[in-house]
């Protein structure tokens, strides 16, 4: 019995690619420090999805850029991050550097504005692998046709010279994840990579990144506000708010038992086809600045539960409510 | 590409006659008599009236225009009323000190704003930036010819290096004439290199904060390949428009350095000119330096198409 559960244990838990351990980053402002990420932490297996969810402003983006050493320099990052067998954090800038550009492939936001308009494509592609695995130019040129063949960039051998401003930004969007898997990445960080496209390029997006991810058994973290994707994609989530993961677990038990306020009223808020003709949902009040965070939970202004008078001054902890599923809070019992 | 060139050379032509056009008329304008002025005290009205119809300033204006229109395409623009020479023998012959001085001013402006000015931006913030926008400061709010006085005085008189004016031409002795530059190149070219190291400085700011340029880091492109490959290229797009524009006032002569420094060129002949009513000479020059700065500018769209591709050059 217990040989099994180890075969199994085995089986389901493949290497651990990235992880994010007690991440703080404060970035100096005009109007003094801004905690933008406070206390994250979290990890990625080999081929696994994990999803990283909130609202903008929620300090998604800037664990990710923080954690690979991209944060701004006005940014002060603590916490430990180790990428397969290094510790970033430990490692001076130029060592980050290379684990960065050879290991890790980042698909950001806007395809429109994350490609250079004055260099082909095909070059763009490859350049990661021309400084990381050596490759010659033309040997690179060779790697650029088949990385846009494997993305489904029709005509690809022509496509390869062809510049930014001549692709839409679907197609764009599929160079700049060509772009991420030059050097066949172990880690791919996708930011919020169908915001700015349409519907249905979204979807198309989001099949390819999956397809990718089976094929070369890449660990992906999705940076999303759209939980339609992440129930449709990800292995593990975590719900951001404030700097803070707030809840945190295996996608199904977080969408089927969301236990934390937020979560809960985030879910509420997906439009419903039920519900066609009402209002749609919304969470009342704003986010809170990041240069003036409530004592206790960042979500308490906002909460419409409030079920903990302890809440409002007092930082709820991580509280385990599942397995693998947790929850910052003060109250995991009372789920409804 | 052939047909884009062909275009703007079109384009350029219509532009030169209107300024033939416009020079032709505001001439018209100033006062004064340049025939009463070349005859001074030998006035006597028979002369007078001759000289008016022999320089055939007693036909109608559109006569007058087309007539000067006509010999300046075959490169006659007239003979200078005060000298008798022909006009474009004059301007040819002031065209090479100017264009060394514009040209040697122009690079030594590139040479200091480039690296000033990338540096300023890349480590914005630092001592580097804060000596670049003293420099700048400095550059574009002390006048050039004071600057040039001063110049004058320091490397003239007190410590005796260079020669305090004048003109030696780069084909008769290359030393001299280098030694000749220096002083009103410099002094030129400071103006000049203020402006650059602002504009570099605030151009390479903007892309440093681009999101491709977040993307080249992230593949962990060393920092100079950053620089150089993905933040300059870009930059660099909308410098050359303010280089150009630099370079082609430059072209038109700095009239105030060129007479500081005795240098003979265009600035210096157009201010001669004015002073002595030659409206021969005084076309001629307008007409040469709208011609070069013209020539400037066709230059930098072929380039800008270049540089950017999204310019579709069709």
């Amino acid at each position: 019995m217990s040989e099994q559960i180890s075969r199994l244990d085995a089986g389901t838990s493949e290497k651990t690619v990235f992880s994010v351990e007690d991440l703080t980053v404060t970035v100096g402002t005009r109007r003094g420090p801004a905690r933008a990420v406070a206390g994250v932490s979290w990890q990625v297996r080999a081929g696994e999805t994990f999803a990283l969810v909130g609202e903008s402003g929620s300090g998604k983006s800037m664990t990710l850029l923080a954690a690979t050493g991209l944060a701004p320099r006005a940014a002060t990052v603590t916490g430990r991050v180790r990428l397969l067998d290094s510790e970033l954090t430990a490692l001076p800038d130029d060592r980050r550097r290379k684990l960065r550009g050879r290991h890790v492939g980042f698909v950001f936001q806007d395809p429109m504005t994350s490609l250079n308009p004055v260099l082909p494509v095909g070059r763009q592609v490859t350049e990661a692998a021309e400084e990381h695995l050596g490759l010659t130019r033309r040997a690179a040129r060779d790697r650029a046709v088949e990385l846009l063949e494997l993305v489904g960039i029709p005509s690809a051998a022509q496509r390869v010279d062809a510049f930014p401003h001549q692709f839409s930004g679907g197609m764009r969007q599929r160079v700049v994840i060509a772009m991420a898997l030059a050097c066949e990445p172990d880690l791919l960080i996708a930011d919020e990579p169908t915001t700015a496209l349409d519907v249905t390029t979204q979807a198309q997006i989001v099949e390819l990144v999956a397809d990718l991810q089976q094929r070369l058994g890449t660990a992906v973290v999705w940076v999303t506000h759209d939980l339609g994707v992440v129930a449709g994609i990800a292995d593990t989530v975590a719900v951001m708010y404030g700097g803070r993961i707030v809840e945190q677990g295996p996608v199904d038990a977080v969408f089927d038992t969301p236990t934390h306020p937020y979560t809960r009223a985030l879910l509420a808020a997906r439009p419903d086809p039920a519900r066609r003709g009402e209002d749609l949902v919304a969470i009342p009040g704003a986010p809170p600045s990041p240069l003036d965070l409530p004592p206790g939970c960042a979500f308490w202004p906002r909460c419409p539960v409030r079920a903990d008078p302890r809440c409002e001054h007092e930082l709820p902890p991580l509280t385990p409510v599942g397995p693998g599923h947790t929850v910052r809070t003060f109250y995991p019992g009372e789920t409804s | 590409m052939t047909r884009f060139v062909l275009r703007r050379v079109l384009q350029s032509a219509i532009v030169l006659l209107g300024v033939t056009l416009v020079v032709f008329l505001l001439l018209q304008l100033v006062p004064g008599d340049p025939v009463r002025v070349a005859l001074g005290t030998r006035f006597d009205p028979q002369t007078y009236e001759a000289l008016r119809s022999r320089a055939g300033l007693d036909q109608p204006l559109p006569v007058q225009y087309a007539s000067y229109l006509g010999h300046a395409l075959t490169g006659d623009l007239g003979v200078s009323f005060r000298t008798g020479q022909p006009v474009s023998w004059i301007v040819a012959e002031r065209l090479p000190a100017t264009l060394s001085l514009a040209v040697t001013a122009v690079v030594f402006a590139l040479l200091v704003a480039f690296p000033l000015g990338i540096v300023a931006a890349v480590r914005s913030g630092s001592a580097v930036d804060h000596a670049a926008r003293v420099f700048s400061q400095f550059g574009v709010s002390v006048p050039d010819f004071w600057m040039g006085i001063m110049g004058i005085i320091l490397f003239a008189g007190v410590l005796g290096w260079l020669p305090p004016s004048g003109y030696v031409a780069l084909t008769e002795d290359p030393g001299r004439w280098a030694s000749h530059v220096a002083l009103p190149a410099v002094t030129v070219g400071l103006v000049t290199a203020s402006i650059l190291t602002r504009f570099i400085r605030s151009s390479v700011l903007e892309v440093l904060s681009a999101d491709y340029v977040r993307t080249a880091e992230a593949k962990g492109l060393r920092n100079r390949v950053v620089i150089l490959r993905h933040v300059l290229r870009n930059a660099l797009i909308p410098v050359v428009t303010v280089v150009a524009v630099q370079l082609a006032s430059l072209l038109g002569g700095v009239i105030v350095i060129e007479v500081l420094f005795a240098w003979p060129g265009i600035g210096r002949l157009t201010f001669d000119a004015v002073q002595a009513r030659d409206y021969p000479v005084l076309q001629g020059a307008v007409l040469l330096v709208a011609a070069l700065f013209l020539l400037v500018n066709l230059l930098v769209d072929i380039l800008y198409a270049r540089l950017d591709p999204r310019i579709t050059v069709k």
